[in-house]
């Protein structure tokens, strides 16, 4: 083997470049296994396929919204939940046991490349979620999509802020389960209830208040709501608990979110298991 | 002579166990320092705050030349640390992971000769879920060496290897070494720390015993050493500071041949059981 250096040379590669390769390799572990693949990524295409399929045909009152148009909608807000919160709330803890944080703390890697890492790999699986997601909508369901440039300008504000909200949290709560094995124990039951009362499998406006008010205290109901103005004709405004689509307290609720989702991380996060160090 | 580690008065309690209570230690640039000891003894604790894992509660500490406390990215560069037990990595494969460590390195090594070098050239393209324990190690130790370090932590690097691994893993420690890297080991392996450290370290409830070159450990070259052969039918053995008078004079009485001769002095492992033994004797006395 060859010598060692006399003198370190201290031209280190750049948090950026590494950021990146960090993204490849967290893409390489999230499609690899197969857990991961199917409950954070495949999930919400199946759901498509199982509601789209049972409530074919099915409208929303006297609206014309098909069922599938609704509930599309819910899939893809479900899918930023997925991917970011569901995801990383419970692959962190097993990274955090299986010693593979520790040896990132170990090399020279700066911190942050870490975690640009994370949201790369989040944002990168959310698109190939959508896409295919819209695909099958399209070929399958007739979803139609939507028309305007505000629309989509609003279907990527709102995709970032709860992707970044979401990231956050889930870099957050990853400190909670006390053992990696309980994790999706832990997780997968708050996804299911914030799905549940925020309008993704049933109409919102349908649910008791005080159910709405418990959801709206959280992002997925506000993602639900932006992903259905995205999604969803002018005349389903009227459907709205709040007769509005709401985008500026939709934009005010999940930049609040972010805020929260950064102090929560900063404070709770841990490269360490409870005990050692 | 230029220390790559000196510790001195180190301390670091949990509760009211002291996990270290004053250890002393130097390691100069080049050597290989060997740590043994029973588990709980205090090796990993005292290894992780060297690493800059763990915080002491006192004592001095520096690594490089640094105060592994204020670690900082140019510093870790210059280290490489083989961990106990990790079974991260399941999802990519021994290439990419080698590949990817890389490149947090300023100076990295070659990623092929790497893999080559730990016996893995075969299983590059292996996930690491689909690896053996043996394999999973030397893909740590892969990880380990690939920047290039100054100075290896090696934590029970061959736990699970069978013989053959082990000797190749020796060979591949021995031509660190012959590169100019300083290791720190920590083994349960006395035969490994015979094989590879310059100087062997025994730690017991957080103390080091003592430390010095294995074949003097323990005043071991100048004990009572045991002569024995087979005379009669039957196997003889004599203990004796003079054994190669008693030798010479076996040598003349057979005339030739002595059968079955052997001259030993104390194992290592025996050497290690009796310091570790009077540790604990002293403790609970």
């Amino acid at each position: 083997m060859s010598a060692p250096a006399a003198t370190a040379d201290t031209r280190l590669p750049s948090a950026l470049r590494l950021g990146i390769s960090r993204i490849v390799v967290e893409l390489k572990e999230f499609f690899r296994d197969r857990e991961s693949a199917v409950f954070n990524f495949m999930l919400p295409m199946f759901l498509l396929v199982i509601f789209g399929s049972v409530f074919s045909g099915q409208e929303l009152g006297p609206t014309g919204i098909t069922f599938a148009q609704y509930f599309v909608a819910g899939m893809i807000a479900s899918g930023i939940l997925y991917t970011s919160f569901q995801n990383l709330a419970i692959s962190i803890p097993l990274e955090r046991e299986n010693g593979s944080l520790k040896r990132l703390q170990g090399t020279p890697m700066p911190k942050m490349a870490y975690f640009v890492g994370k949201v790369g790999m989040v944002f990168t699986a959310y698109v190939a979620q959508v896409v295919i997601l819209i695909a099958v909508g399209v070929a399958f369901y007739d979803i139609e999509l939507p028309s305007t440039a505000d629309r989509w300008f609003a279907f990527v504000w709102i995709s970032v802020l709860g992707l970044f909200s979401c990231t956050l949290c889930g870099i957050a709560f990853s400190t909670v389960p006390k053992r990696a094995k309980g994790a999706s124990a832990l997780v997968t039951p708050i996804v299911l209830v914030l799905q549940f009362t925020s309008g993704v499998f049933f109409l919102f406006q349908d649910l008791p208040s005080w159910m709405q008010t418990f959801a709206s205290l959280f992002p997925l109901k506000w993602l639900t709501q932006g992903m259905r103005y995205v999604f969803l004709p002018d005349s389903a405004q009227a459907l709205e608990v709040a007769g509005a689509w709401e985008l500026p307290r939709i934009a005010l609720v999940l930049s609040l979110w972010v805020v929260l989702g950064l102090v929560l991380a900063l404070v709770f996060f841990r490269w360490q298991r409870r005990g050692d160090g | 002579m230029t220390s790559a580690i000196r510790v001195r008065g180190l301390t670091k309690h949990y509760g009211d166990l002291a996990a270290v209570d004053g250890i002393d230690l130097d390691v100069e640039v080049g050597e290989c320092v060997a740590l043994l000891g029973p588990n709980g003894a205090g090796k990993t604790t005292t290894v992780e705050i060297l690493e800059g894992y763990r915080q002491r509660d006192s004592g001095d500490v520096e690594v490089l030349g640094h105060d592994p406390h204020h670690r900082d990215r140019v510093w870790r560069a210059r280290l490489g640390i083989v961990l106990q037990s990790a079974s991260d990595l399941a999802d990519v494969t021994v290439a990419e992971a080698v590949a990817h460590f890389a490149a947090y390195f300023p100076r990295p090594r070659d990623v092929g000769e790497v893999i080559e070098a730990v016996g893995l050239a075969e299983k590059r393209d292996t996930r690491g879920d689909k690896l053996s324990g043996g394999q999973r190690r030397r893909l740590d130790v892969a990880l380990g060496i690939i920047g290039r370090p100054e100075l290896l932590f090696l934590d029970e690097p061959t736990t699970g290897f069978d013989p053959e691994a082990r000797r190749g893993f020796w060979e591949l420690i021995r031509s660190l070494q012959d590169g100019g890297t300083t290791i720190v080991l920590t083994t349960h392996y006395l035969d490994e720390a015979e094989a590879l450290a310059d100087r062997v370290g025994v730690i017991s409830r957080g103390r080091l015993l003592e430390i010095g070159p294995p074949e003097t450990l323990g005043g071991r070259s100048e004990l009572t050493a045991a002569v024995s052969w087979r005379e009669d039918g039957e196997v003889r053995i004599e203990h004796t500071d003079h054994p190669t008078g008693l030798v010479r004079d076996l040598a003349d009485r057979f005339g030739g041949e002595v059968p079955e001769l052997s001259v030993t002095r104390p194992t290592l492992e025996e050497v290690y059981l009796s310091l570790v033994g009077e540790a604990a004797l002293e403790a609970d006395s």
